[in-house]
């Protein structure tokens, strides 16, 4: 076995380990593409009408409903990720001399697929409702881009939030707050209709920028501005996770 | 009079002296230190395991065994003194150290969501060995583990016993030189326990080095040619299982009374005896065998004296605390 390509076997047996705990625990895929499901239904036909957005409401709502439907499976990443870390799977990988990095990169890739499910639901029931777009396929391969960041950035933030964690159950916890700031976006309700204080955050925290670069891009009216900003946190989010969860994993034993 | 050698002894390997002529160190530490913040784990520890050999690391919950563990085994980094694990040094040439040892941790480390040949497979696979010796490998290990028939079940449904099994299983297939066993039978029944021993005798039949804890004195005894005490982060004791038993009390029986006229009769005949008036008891010291026990019961038979209780006492790890450090094992683990 060469040293070049064992982090890249390292990581496909890692993953193909991940993958498997999702079929067989698919409770966490559910629960990930169940609430968001259940989110759409609401807002669209309970609270839609009543929110002026300027446009048709799922039009609006789609794309925060697609972030939605990417934070809403991190806590089974969270878990799996400290189940590793304190059940001890972790140090048998490190005396194993299993390539750095290899176990992470496994949780990330599988996160990411298992979210792609979610939002292949929820692009789907967005059809399903009248979701339409103009969006050409540059759009569509851009807004695809977009989001495939947005759930790297996550996965990885969720990794090494997961690792910190002390405990299983407190991991599950830990990724609440990413699963509340899209609600303190523009995802639901523009920002500019928000209180004092929440307006100036919802302006300025990242999901704002990924959910309007988005929006734009569905609505075949792409801004570079938006998806510059976007692509920058995405980038910054999953390199600072990327840092924190490799310095955890050396570090604790 | 014949000599019987039970099976518990069979197999079993004596380091130190008597190997000396070979003697190459699989574990040498000298002036280990480990501390948490201000809170010093490890005080200068000094090891020798020669290769071959069982070594036992013998203590109480939070000596600092786990600690001693992890460093050795490379997941932390010690404070001081040097550790060379394999003839590597643990500090800079990880990855050798690495590859020559495995480890079994406290908890069992085993993928639940996996079955029994999977965990083994994945192991395999991490191990980089090729499609069809990963193959042999897994199932000679499920064969001579006894987890066959189990292999296809996940090991969720696993009891405790077979987790260990798993556990160790696992930290087999990279064919180590080296075995860490963390605890390895802490929570499990007698009969996985003496499963589990008989497997870390075959291992050193084998060849393999073994560096193992635990709070068990019987267990040490049982497995290891060496054993160091270790107490509040410093050894304070290391020897043969019987140098350190001859530094502890040995075993006794204690009678308990229901009048102190009972007692001091006992205690007339019963020569060599302490006999606690407070508590109506009297501690005879003894071998414990059956032979002396009954020795012992037909005497007090013959002066027809009356006891209300029984019990043999075979020394444990509290008294080899109690000898060693003045101090309980018990009263510092709950102290901490």
């Amino acid at each position: 076995m060469s040293t070049i390509s064992a982090p890249l076997t390292d990581s496909r047996i890692t993953l193909r380990r991940n993958l498997k705990h999702i079929f067989r625990n698919p409770v966490t895929i559910f629960n990930g593409t169940l609430m968001p499901v259940v989110l759409m239904l609401l807002l669209v036909y309970v609270f839609g009408s009543a929110f002026n957005v300027g446009e048709h409401y799922v039009e609006y709502a789609t794309p925060g409903l697609i972030l939605l439907a990417i934070t809403y499976g991190l806590a089974g990443t969270a878990i799996s990720v400290n189940s590793d870390m304190t059940k001890g799977i972790i140090n048998r990988f490190k005396v194993m001399n299993v390539s750095r990095g290899a176990v992470l990169t496994g949780h990330v890739v599988a996160t990411m697929l298992s979210s792609s499910v979610a939002i292949a639901v929820i692009i789907g029931m967005a059809f399903a409702l009248g979701f339409r777009s103009p969006a050409t396929v540059g759009d569509w391969l851009g807004a695809i881009g977009i989001i495939a960041a947005a759930a790297f950035a996550a996965a990885w933030l969720t990794v090494a939030l997961g690792m910190a964690a002390k405990t299983p159950e407190s991991a599950g916890l830990i990724v609440v707050p990413l699963i509340i700031l899209p609600f303190l976006s523009s995802a639901i309700v523009p920002a500019a209709k928000m209180g004092q204080g929440v307006r100036q955050f919802a302006q300025y925290q990242p999901f704002t920028p990924i959910i309007e670069s988005l929006r734009g891009l569905l609505a075949g009216t792409p801004s570079g501005g938006y998806a510059a900003a976007a692509l920058a946190w995405c980038a910054g989010i999953a390199l600072v996770g990327y840092l924190w969860s490799l310095a955890t994993f050396n570090r604790r034993a | 009079m014949s000599v019987v050698v039970s099976g518990a002894w069979q197999g079993r390997v004596r380091g130190g002296a008597d190997s000396g002529h070979m003697r190459n160190s699989a574990i040498a530490v000298s002036g280990l230190r480990k501390a948490y913040g201000d809170k010093t784990v490890l005080d200068g520890i000094d090891l020798d395991v020669p290769a071959g050999t069982v070594f036992s690391l013998l203590g109480p919950n939070g000596a600092g065994k786990t600690t001693t563990v992890n460093v050795l085994t490379t997941l932390m980094k010690a404070d001081g003194g040097t550790v060379r694990v394999a003839g590597h040094d643990v500090a800079t040439e990880a990855t050798a150290v690495r590859a020559a040892i495995g480890v079994t941790g406290q908890f069992a480390a085993v993928d639940d969501l996996l079955t029994g040949q999977e965990n083994l497979q994945l192991m395999a696979d991490l191990h980089h060995l090729r499609a069809d010796e990963g193959k042999r490998v897994v199932t000679s290990l499920l064969a001579r583990f006894d987890l066959a028939e189990s292999a296809q079940k996940m090991a969720a449904t696993y009891s405790g016993g077979m987790r260990r099994k798993l556990d160790l299983a696992m930290t087999l297939v990279t064919r180590p030189q080296i075995i860490f066993l963390d605890e390895p039978t802490t929570g499990l029944d007698p009969r996985s326990r003496r499963t589990m021993w008989n497997i870390v005798r075959e291992l050193v039949a084998d060849g393999v080095t073994v560096f193992l804890t635990t709070q068990n004195l019987e267990e040490a005894d049982h497995l290891a040619g060496r054993i160091a005490v270790l107490d509040q982060g410093h050894l304070v004791a290391e020897g043969t299982p019987d140098e350190l038993k001859r530094q502890v009390p040995g075993s006794h029986v204690r009678l308990q009374f229901t009048d102190a006229g009972e007692l001091a009769a006992a205690a007339r005949v019963l020569t060599g005896s302490t006999r606690d008036d407070e508590d109506l008891t009297l501690q005879v010291p003894g071998d414990g065998r059956a032979k002396s026990l009954r020795a012992l019961l037909n005497r007090l038979d013959e002066h027809s004296i009356d006891v209300a209780e029984f019990s043999v006492h075979t020394p444990d790890l509290d008294d080899v605390f109690l000898a060693l450090t003045g101090h309980a094992s018990t009263e510092e683990a709950i102290a901490r």
